[in-house]
């Protein structure tokens, strides 16, 4: 297992043998703000179950979190003593300096915590990971079968497939794509670009480094797969691509590993559907090596401008609620690709966990990679729909990264 | 306009029936297939596969027995607890009319009073506020908000409501109230009242048309309000609307679309009572207060 | 009146604007003409459940002391304005001395953010504004005509574009055009093309926004005329009736010099909030074929990385813009004012 293979390979002797379990803190105030999905609600809901004496736990589990954590947090002493973030939004709390190392914390309290949990950052713990998530292959079991082919784990294996499937009158868009302009589009390049062998920054710098050889190549994958899709493409996000994979309309896409469980859950799915659902890890690219597609966690953080007392609180109070009993009930385990202690990957799991042990690469963690993801979503658009060459959309993409990156001061 | 004088000529008459009727029908068409398809699984209201599904309720009736479901409306009301959101707006509405009413009527008087060059200057700066985008007012009232720990109540989220909206309501109130004239309120004062009294006595009961109008918009303007209630309240005391579209789901996780779709339907019923209760005002009240000019 | 009396009528109000709007304005203001400071970067071990990774990252501690010297970041003058996110200078006068033709100059003008949005939010707020007005009047009128007992219904029918929270009501909307959806289906029924779709055509969608921005905004046109109407000096009316007046010349000379003030107000409140418009490019998913420069304040500050300077600057430009589109409005309501104060 990946996990086992990474906590050896890295581990840190930080926790001696006395084992303890998890405990409430006695006193002091928590209050966390994060994402809302299930898994996380699972975790303000642990937290909260502290709640009592002198100790104060309250929650703010909204979709606007990434909006409001920053402010929150700044403020001193901060309305918020822990952010649940990911991989990607850690950065934003990194760059303003508003959270806190948390080494002693785990020394103290952090005898549940496997070292692969511990988001380590220059040599020092910012953040305990608690899931993990990944892109990877949905498709149809019985539409493959029915068309002869193969599972792809290429891509171009994937556009032959689907090519196969339009061929034979099975599907007119067989393949589903997140490719709605914006944030999506932006994801759906770097998964590809990474899968090229791509490098977004010249190494230690914040230099743009996208218009090349694998950035056109990239763009010329993505083109060639959206001509299998549906024409809208452009305005389908996630939801809106799952939506036409549970209609029956799609046989192969790229989809989060988060949403693998309640794929087929919703209310009126087909039994063809339900059948022939299947997952598989990320596809490769243009013979690589590197899945195209980007590992992600989510975790938590501990704030800097609060007493060390409820940062302590904070901290036992969050370890309580990922202590390693919560994956006793078989809800909350479906719930997520949990990178807690004692978690059995579900059948839903092993995209994820193919996406780890292939040798996925984590989405950046670079104070300016938020820039460039937003550079790509705004300026991608125009190539997909024909009214650029893939040069020019790569130069337009650049150009306005180096414009934002100038004037957060990464770039002179 | 009953006077037989008035009285249309029957072509006149069918076509504005007609003209109405096709707005009646442009208008309310997508609420009322909203409301049917309120009562269906998603994949029957957002149907791929064939439109018709949306109208028949197939994948519905496989999955519930029948081919309407109150599953969307339990899930929202029992499961979400989408009360809370409700009674959460009508306080947000409540006291952002009643506020902004109250200020806007005193500035918006003062306003149409007044003949000083400064008037037009106010009533352009207040133009020039207003085309602020909300949302970077928003983001600006951050992070004071949350030093000063102001953040996430109800008061707050009011106050910058009735804030952000009383450029609108100062401009809508001074252009009711210009077409009260003002030898009205002139004559009462050479009786001898101040001008508050003047205000209170003679200006206040000929004033509701406008004043019910602005606060409908008011009232609108809250209701709906996304930008200040989701990013300045907290998650308990949270308005309808941010309540909705955390139903909607994100880019990594599932939302409940029919839960939101439910809970949009019944957000609306409130407002059909309370648009029932003041057409009575809107169309009685309103010419019976009317001046002659 | 008095200037101390109008000092008391209008304090309350002039206190809660001051506060949260020209409080946030003059931040805003200050605000585009700093950025943050140069960060120091450095390159470090990062460690997680995936493996270790060379990452570079900010270098906090001298990063602070820069900070400390000037909290207010570093002042850059107008170069924000000027950049290619903005009013983007350097690119234009290049686009200007390398196209040959009008045309391949506004394709570059085009390519470039600010711009592709202007363009948009124009072509958006010329065509919504009086179409709206017209739609808002005419509906106005019928509803007048119709019978008491019918008048509430109407109303409240009227208004359901307007009151239906626009979210959701565009998430429905957007399903209801989907070439799969019941008026997505009956278009490609009517143009006898299958694979018509509104969604993956630039032209069809600037068409189905400005449909639904007329739908959305009608309503309020129509609520402020019908209670302008109301208020219509019977008198008047009934003596142009003597004189013979038809019914469109009452209509002309009457009802509608009546309603000015209100035409006025309802044209300078939309051309604003169609200036700003936002919530159907957001809706319908349709920033790949439209923007806004409020889209462009959205994006900058929703963004992992906040890019607050550029939204200020953006802000800044979007009450500009309003400024310069309200002037025609401005200098009649100026007249008016002049006229009307004696």
């Amino acid at each position: 297992m990946f996990l086992k293979k990474i906590a050896i390979a890295t581990a840190v002797s930080l926790m001696g043998t006395t084992a303890m379990a998890a405990a409430c803190p006695d006193a002091g105030r928590v209050s966390i703000v994060g994402n809302e999905f299930p898994a996380i609600q699972t975790i303000g809901a642990g937290a909260s179950a502290c709640t009592g004496g002198s100790v104060e736990v309250s929650t703010n589990l909204t979709a606007d979190h990434q909006t409001i954590n920053l402010p929150g947090m700044i403020s001193s002493p901060a309305e918020y003593t822990s952010a649940i973030i990911a991989n990607s939004s850690i950065v934003a709390l990194m760059n303003d300096d508003v959270i806190r190392p948390l080494g002693d914390l785990v020394a103290a309290h952090g005898a549940d915590l496997k070292p692969n949990q511990l988001i380590t950052i220059n040599g020092e713990v910012m953040a305990v990971a608690f899931m993990a998530n990944a892109q990877h292959l949905v498709y149809r079991a019985d539409v493959l079968a029915e068309a002869g082919v193969e599972v792809p784990s290429t891509y171009e294996e994937m556009l032959a497939a689907a090519e196969k499937i339009r061929s034979m009158g099975l599907m007119d868009n067989p393949v589903g794509g997140a490719y709605a302009a914006g944030w999506n589009l932006a994801q759906e390049f770097n998964n590809m670009y990474l899968g090229h062998g791509g490098e977004f920054f010249a190494a230690g710098s914040a230099e743009p480094t996208i218009n090349n050889e694998q950035g056109v190549a990239t763009l010329e994958m993505m083109k060639s797969l959206s001509a299998y899709m549906n024409p809208d493409f452009l305005t389908h996000d996630s939801n809106a691509t799952n939506a036409e994979y549970r209609a029956g309309n799609v046989a192969l896409m790229n989809m989060w590993g988060s949403r693998a469980a309640t794929m087929t859950d919703a209310d009126g799915v087909s039994d063809a559907v339900k059948d022939g659902f299947a997952i598989a890890g990320p596809m490769t690219v243009a013979g690589g090596d590197t899945p195209a597609s980007t590992l992600w966690w989510d975790g938590f953080t501990v704030a800097k401008n609060i007493s060390d007392e409820d940062a302590e609180a904070t901290f036992m109070a969050m370890v309580k609620a990922i202590e390693p009993a919560i994956l006793d009930d078989d809800e909350i385990a479906k719930q997520a690709v949990w990178l807690i202690d004692g978690y059995e990957p579900t059948e839903a799991a092993v995209g994820v966990f193919a996406a780890a042990n292939s040798g996925t690469i984590p989405y950046p963690m670079l104070p300016y990679m938020g820039l460039m993801h937003s550079a790509l979503g705004a300026e991608l658009a125009d190539f997909m729909q024909g009214k650029e060459t893939a040069e020019q959309a790569l130069a337009d993409v650049e150009a306005a990264y180096i414009t934002a990156a100038k004037e957060k001061g990464f770039l002179n | 306009m009953a006077s037989k004088a008035q009285q249309a000529p029957l072509g006149l008459r069918l076509a504005t029936y007609g003209f109405i009727i096709a707005w009646l029908i442009l208008a309310a068409f997508p609420f009322i297939w909203t409301l049917w398809g309120s009562f269906k699984v998603e994949l029957d209201f957002f149907s791929i596969a064939d439109w018709t599904n949306a109208l028949t309720g197939e994948l519905t009736k496989d999955t519930h027995g029948s081919s309407f479901t109150g599953a969307g409306y339990e899930g929202a009301w029992v499961k979400e607890e989408f009360w809370r959101s409700v009674i959460n707006t009508f306080l947000v509405c409540f006291f952002v009319v009643v506020t902004s009413l109250t200020l806007g009527t005193l500035g918006g008087y003062a306003l149409s009073r007044s003949g000083h060059n400064y008037v037009f200057w106010l009533l352009i700066t207040a133009l020039i506020f207003r085309a602020m985008p909300p949302i970077t007012l928003v983001s600006g009232y951050l992070p004071p908000f949350f030093a000063w720990n102001l953040w996430g109540y109800l008061p707050t989220g009011i106050i910058v409501l009735v804030a952000i909206n009383q450029p609108f309501t100062l401009w809508m109130l001074h252009s009711f109230f210009q077409k009260i004239p003002k030898e009205l309120d002139e004559s009462a004062k050479v009786d001898g009242c101040t001008q508050f009294q003047a205000f209170r006595h003679v200006i206040i009961p000929v004033m509701w048309p406008g004043v019910i109008t602005t606060g409908l918009f008011s009232f609108l303007l809250a209701y709906n309000d996304f930008a200040v209630t989701a990013m300045l309240l907290a998650k308990e005391n949270q308005t309808m609307v941010p309540k909705i579209a955390s139903f909607l789901g994100t880019t990594q996780t599932e939302g409940n679309v029919m839960f939101a779709v439910a809970a949009v339907v019944s957000a609306t019923a409130p407002l059909f009572i309370l648009v029932m209760f003041f057409q009575r005002q809107i169309v009685s009240g309103l010419t019976a207060g009317a001046v002659k000019g | 009146m008095k200037h101390r009396t109008f000092f008391w009528f209008f304090a309350p109000t002039a206190l809660a604007m001051l506060i949260f709007i020209a409080a946030p304005i003059v931040s805003v203001v200050l605000q585009s003409f700093f950025t943050p400071h140069e960060a120091v970067l450095i390159e470090v071990e990062n460690c997680g459940p995936f493996g270790c990774q060379i990452e570079t990252t900010i270098d906090q501690d001298a990063t602070a002391a820069i900070r400390g010297e000037k909290p207010l970041g570093r002042f850059v003058g107008g170069s924000i304005y000027l950049d290619r996110g903005h009013l983007a200078t350097t690119e234009v006068a290049a686009a200007w001395r390398g196209s040959d033709s009008m045309g391949a100059f506004f394709d570059e003008l085009g390519d470039l953010p600010f711009y592709r949005a202007i363009g948009f939010t124009l072509v958006y707020t010329f065509t919504v504004t009086p179409l709206l007005i017209i739609l808002g009047f005419a509906i106005a009128v019928g509803v007048n005509s119709l019978h008491k007992r019918l008048k509430g219904l109407a109303i409240f029918f009227s208004l359901l574009p307007f009151i239906v929270t626009p979210l959701v009501g565009s998430l429905i909307m957007f399903w209801m055009i989907d070439s799969r959806g019941i008026l997505g289906s009956a278009l490609q029924w009517m143009a006898d093309d299958p694979t018509l779709s509104l969604k993956a055509s630039t032209s069809l969608t600037w068409i189905m926004l400005i449909v639904y921005g007329v739908w959305h905004s009608a309503p309020f046109a129509f609520v402020v005329f019908y209670a302008g109407l109301q208020t219509v000096p019977q008198d008047t009316l009934e003596s142009a009736q003597i004189d013979g007046a038809s019914r469109w010349q009452q209509i002309r000379y009457v009802v509608l010099p009546h309603l000015m003030p209100l035409v006025t107000f309802v044209a300078l409140i939309q051309l604003m909030d169609n200036f700003r418009v936002f919530e159907p490019i957001f809706g319908f998913s349709a920033q790949a074929h439209a923007t806004s420069l409020s889209w462009i304040i959205f994006s900058d500050l929703n963004g992992e990385t906040r890019q607050l300077s550029a939204a200020a600057t953006t802000s800044v430009l979007t009450i500009i813009g309003v400024a310069i589109l309200l002037m025609p409005v401005l200098v009649r309501t100026w007249r008016d004012f002049r006229g009307g104060a004696h």
